[in-house]
């Protein structure tokens, strides 16, 4: 079975259509340069309102990972990992998602990673869920 | 500190209800059990209680009408927020000490009620709010957050899957000599590390075992106690902070969670020490949260929760801090951290019968994992 999509709203439409360009986007403080995930409608560093959507490099490394055995959501192959992603452009910056391009057991603890895309959701409007291969 | 809201309130009765895998029975049908017993243990009747606490599901207005109660107040917080600084699953105690610290009520009704629920729990399409950040990526389940905190405690501490296994193993022990527990015949190291894995590297049983069942507890005013025909439990401190991010995966200090807030809040309210404590009811919704709460409360330093849990020795009955006697969330069953509280009572009241700790005058009660926190000194 397929991916679960998000609602998408004015706040979260920069981060899951970004993929259709190949580029990962999040809101960021034009005052401060603080990125803000989850989107926030200001900056809760320097409380600054004014925020723009910006792309970053995609690569990054997995802080830690876990291969689930159980079958939660019926259609969904198991096992299959799911990792947590920390960003090269800022510490803590950080994405719950899935390792591809090599099996879980190649996974490892502060492996690069590198972004690419997959689509789910209504075909005639897709979103594009962030996935990491090895760098 | 003797005027901190805290000492104006005691837990004057406890109650808990039958536990079991699909009892068939309904919610209001398992709370009203444990109610009862509560009010009658605390020595009160219906009418005496004004006010009415809990986490949620079974609600308050059914259980304030199927006991008759007439309230001054009643809250109900909600635990389900991937966040919240008002001590997580225990909220609801220290929602109301401090109504009886205000002066409001005089003795207020606090229950959970737990069920096993079924079907599909991964949802359907257009997701919002903290599952908009795990459902699209498979993250369906809490033992996927707690899993990935466990690999990180692993590769930084060199944490074992024998040392989160002593836990369950210790826990299965305590629970051979609880009768209301779910799962009592004995499991060996051997079983927990043959068992399947559900998400590595968590097997089933670094998992809670779901079960139908409530508990209740009443809280009083304190010159109540007096009067209560058990001990009243007296509430040293309360631990609600959350000072970090509200969210398993952005925390700045990713893995810890909100238990490391919730500890030191705890402790700056009380002169009393790590130390001091004679036994711990820490979280068992997986053994990683129990290693996490360890550290946090400063039984031991960060990192080395999985020596201090190692063999079982410290944590067993005899050991320096006796862990979750009545056999935990992990053999006795899952009651979202309330058996840990009614079981901290019963050791300070003496009445845990063959798993009593000796000299049990301080006792720990906490629950939650990733962001989610909250605990309770409790004193004779």
């Amino acid at each position: 079975m397929s991916r679960v999509a998000p609602l998408i709203t004015e706040l979260n439409r920069h981060f899951w259509t970004g993929g259709a360009a190949g580029e990962l986007k999040f809101l960021r403080c034009v005052d401060c340069g603080y990125y803000l995930h989850p989107p926030a409608p200001l900056c809760r560093k320097c409380f600054s309102d004014n925020i723009e959507v910006a792309a970053v490099s995609g690569r990054g490394h997995v802080v830690t990972f876990t291969v689930n055995h159980q079958q939660w959501r019926p259609g969904v192959e198991v096992p299959y990992n799911v990792a947590l992603v920390e960003l090269i452009e800022q510490p803590g910056l950080r994405l719950t998602t899935n390792i591809v391009g090599c099996s879980n057991e190649q996974i490892a603890i502060g492996m690069p990673v590198t972004v690419q895309f997959e689509s789910a959701g209504d075909a005639s409007d897709p979103v594009f869920v962030p996935l990491f291969r090895p760098l | 500190m003797s005027d901190q809201l805290e000492h104006r309130s005691v837990i004057s009765g406890i109650g808990i209800s039958k536990v079991g895998r699909k009892t068939g029975l309904s919610g209001i049908e398992l709370t009203v059990s444990a109610a009862r017993a509560a009010i009658a243990d605390a020595g009160l009747v219906p009418g005496d209680v004004d006010g009415l606490t809990t986490i949620g599901d079974t609600s308050r207005a059914a259980v304030q009408d199927a006991l008759g109660l007439q309230l001054a107040w009643g809250v109900t917080g909600n635990s389900a927020e991937d966040g919240n600084a008002a001590g997580a699953q225990l909220g609801a105690v220290v929602n109301a000490a401090m109504a009886v610290a205000s002066g409001l009520v005089r003795h207020v009704l606090v229950y959970r009620t737990v069920q096993m629920k079924g079907g599909d729990v991964t949802g359907t399409n257009a997701v919002t709010g903290s599952r908009e950040w795990m459902l699209p990526f498979h993250e369906y389940s809490a033992v996927n957050m707690a899993a990935m905190v466990a690999q990180r405690h692993m590769h930084d501490f060199g944490t074992t899957r024998e040392q989160l296994g002593a836990i369950a193993v210790t826990a299965r022990r305590h629970a051979a000599l609880n009768e209301l527990a779910v799962y009592r015949s004995p499991m060996t190291m051997a079983d927990y590390l043959g068992a399947r894995w559900i998400s590595e590297p968590l097997g089933l049983y670094d998992c809670d075992v779901p079960v139908d069942g409530s508990v209740a507890v009443i809280v009083s005013a304190a010159d109540y106690a007096a009067d209560c025909p058990n001990l009243a439990v007296r509430i040293a401190a309360v631990g609600t902070a959350l000072r970090g991010r509200p969210s398993w995966d952005q925390g700045e200090d990713y893995p810890r969670g909100a238990a490391w807030d919730a500890a030191a809040h705890m402790w700056s309210r009380t002169d009393l020490k790590p130390h001091d404590v004679d036994v711990a009811q820490l979280y068992d919704g997986f053994t990683i949260l129990t290693l996490d709460w360890l550290e946090a409360l400063g039984f031991c330093a960060m990192g080395e929760g999985g020596t201090f849990v190692e063999g079982g020795i410290n944590i067993g009955l005899g050991g320096s801090l006796p862990l979750n006697t009545y056999g935990g969330q992990l053999s006795a069953g899952r009651l979202h951290g309330y058996w840990l509280l009614h079981e901290a009572c019963l050791q300070l009241r003496g009445q845990a019968g063959a798993r009593q700790v000796h000299g049990a005058d301080v006792a720990v009660a906490a629950a939650g994992g990733g962001p989610l926190g909250g605990c309770l000194l409790l004193t004779r």
